[in-house]
């Protein structure tokens, strides 16, 4: 029997996470070296519909189901022996999974049970097992070959483009598993209730520095980011200066964050900083100081005192 | 409950670092180095979980060269009560280091392990995870919380688009994320006094553990470098070129 890819599905029991489309992306790169077929494993509760719309993605060639309503929560420490009893029962060659919070909990605790080492966040497959990835914060690119019989990989989304969701029709199977979780439980969950998108995956950021002065001119920033569908964050600057909370933050210990468009306003540009958003498409940066390293990676710099400058953005995108 | 924290030596957050010109890897010669910015607020959340009387001593433990005992000792300073050093002079991956680490948890008898969630130069976000599934212990990555009740610690979780709570069973593992607090700064006092607090020198053959390596790096480079764009002169101008030549509005 051949070996296959395995992407593990990352859901909420309802829909397919976006970013398992982009994962899929570079299984199929695995693919066009190895030849080897596709599966996507869904584990979780009362979650068909995800197998459903898995098996819809174009580039899928199966779908496994493991259905147990002890993974309703799909913590690591019941999702990650059922992927073990899955890998004993057919033979994968690689296992991929989102660089989300799931796949980053997830993916080093299956790596170590298999015991072979892990490559995060991959953005490029060279062959079957070389693989490129950022370190440093993306300060610099790695190119990391494994030994490993099995190849476990997270797959940073902003490099690969998402496949199609539809137009597939793979074969579908159900496996269980019998696995019990005594040492971790579900307790709660709380989404942050906001209009704006999540800071990862956005696709324009406006971000505001200590050139902010308070935290009081943060929703000056909130008003354009409304206008254009855009999520707010924060230097460290800014963060440390107390203006906003540390969730915002973009930077090399915040949030690494691509999007099509990032506006950085009152921010000088720390290492730090631009090490968390020098890989967006298009850089805005809005500072009265001409000096401002800021300048030096934007695409589009407005010499302006940002008082004057944001409201008027804000109007003319009225 | 002993409490050990794992902490990683590593090129300052503030440096700009350079890839060196064979593209090897990236140039350490001469370069500030420091905590892990993670792994500091894991010796923090520690030394605090001493204050409050949950953790009766804090073990810190470090995998590296002899220059790892200078991070060591600034966690002394910061107040954790005794350290390790695992000597290798070679670099161990994420998966060697939780198996030295479990070696440690098992022979020290530790009620809970907080650890950095990535280091910021390999940035691989594993050890944790990895230690959890090795020493068969459940894990609370991402912590922006911790409270502890009756035999089991429950962990405020940074998740995507939100903060998920779970309860484990102890012995666990937490990687600590940004908001789970802020360091203290070593008193000058606390530094003279680290000079005299026990550390430990081990080695991954003392241990029994295999370390060696999966993973080859075939290359390190730089990735391609932004160019300065234009000075636009106005808002109107910005907003014009964002539209129709960027095409991102």
């Amino acid at each position: 029997m051949t070996a296959s890819i395995l992407v593990i599905a990352d859901h909420n029991n309802e829909q397919l996470n976006a970013a398992t489309l982009n994962t899929l992306q570079a299984a199929v790169e695995l693919k066009a070296k190895t030849g080897s077929p596709i599966t996507v494993l869904v584990a979780g509760a009362q979650c068909e519909a995800v197998a459903q719309q898995a098996a819809a993605v174009s580039v899928v060639d199966k779908v496994v189901l493991i259905e147990d309503d002890a993974l309703s929560s799909q913590l690591a420490e019941s999702v990650a022996p059922a992927v073990i009893t899955l890998t004993n029962a057919a033979t994968y060659s690689h296992i991929l999974c989102a660089a989300t919070t799931f796949g980053k909990d997830l993916l080093p605790r299956v790596a170590a049970l298999l015991d072979v080492s892990q490559i995060s966040e991959i953005i490029e497959v060279v062959d079957a097992d070389t693989f490129v990835r950022p370190i440093y914060a993306g300060n610099a690119l790695a190119t990391i070959k494994s030994s490993d019989a099995i190849k476990v990989l997270t797959v940073r989304g902003t490099a690969f483009d998402a496949v199609a969701a539809t137009g597939g029709a793979a074969e579908q199977s159900r496996f269980s598993v019998s696995n019990s979780n005594e040492m971790s439980r579900f307790v709660s969950e709380e989404k942050t209730l906001s209009e704006r998108p999540d800071l990862t995956s956005a696709a324009i950021i406006i971000s505001g520095g200590r050139g902010m002065q308070s935290g009081d001119n943060f929703p000056m920033l909130e008003k354009v980011a409304d206008k254009l569908g855009a999520a707010v964050g924060a230097s460290r600057a800014a963060v440390d200066a107390g203006f906003v909370s540390n969730d915002m933050q973009v930077g090399q210990t915040g949030k690494i964050v691509a999007p099509d468009l990032y506006i950085a306003v009152g921010i000088s540009g720390a290492i730090q900083h631009l090490a968390g958003m020098k890989d967006s498409k298009v850089i805005v940066a809005i500072n009265k100081d001409v000096e401002a390293p800021i300048f030096g990676v934007a695409d589009y710099g407005l010499v302006a005192d940002l008082f004057e400058a944001v409201p008027e953005l804000e109007q003319t995108l009225s | 409950m002993k409490v050990l924290v794992a902490i990683k030596r590593v090129v300052d957050a503030n440096v700009k670092i350079r890839v060196k010109p064979d593209n090897s890897g990236v140039d350490l010669a001469n370069v500030k180095m420091a905590i892990n910015p993670f792994c500091e607020i894991a010796v923090e959340e520690a030394i605090r979980l001493k204050e409050k009387g949950i953790a009766s001593e804090v073990l810190v433990v470090s995998v590296g060269d002899d220059r790892c005992q200078e991070q060591l000792r600034t966690a002394l300073a910061l107040g954790a009560d005794r350290a390790v050093q695992i000597k290798t002079d070679v670099a161990v991956e994420s998966l060697g280091v939780a198996k030295l680490l479990n070696a440690i948890v098992t022979k020290e008898e530790c009620g809970l392990v907080i650890l950095g969630k990535q280091s910021i130069d390999s940035d691989n976000n594993q050890t944790g995870q990895m230690l959890a599934a090795i020493g068969n212990m459940p894990q609370g990555t991402f912590a922006s919380e911790i409270e502890f009740e009756e035999g089991e610690v429950r962990v405020t979780r940074e998740v995507d688009g939100g903060l998920q709570k779970v309860s484990l069973a102890l012995p666990a593992v937490i990687t600590t994320d940004l908001r789970l607090n802020e360091p203290r700064f070593a008193s000058l006092p606390n530094i003279m006094k680290a000079k005299r607090k026990p550390l430990e020198v081990l080695s991954p053959e003392g241990l029994n553990v295999d370390v060696t390596p999966r993973l080859t790096t075939v290359s390190v480079v730089s990735p391609s470098e932004r160019q300065a764009g234009v000075i636009v002169s106005s808002v109107a101008e910005l907003v014009e070129k964002l539209k129709t030549e960027a095409g991102v509005l």
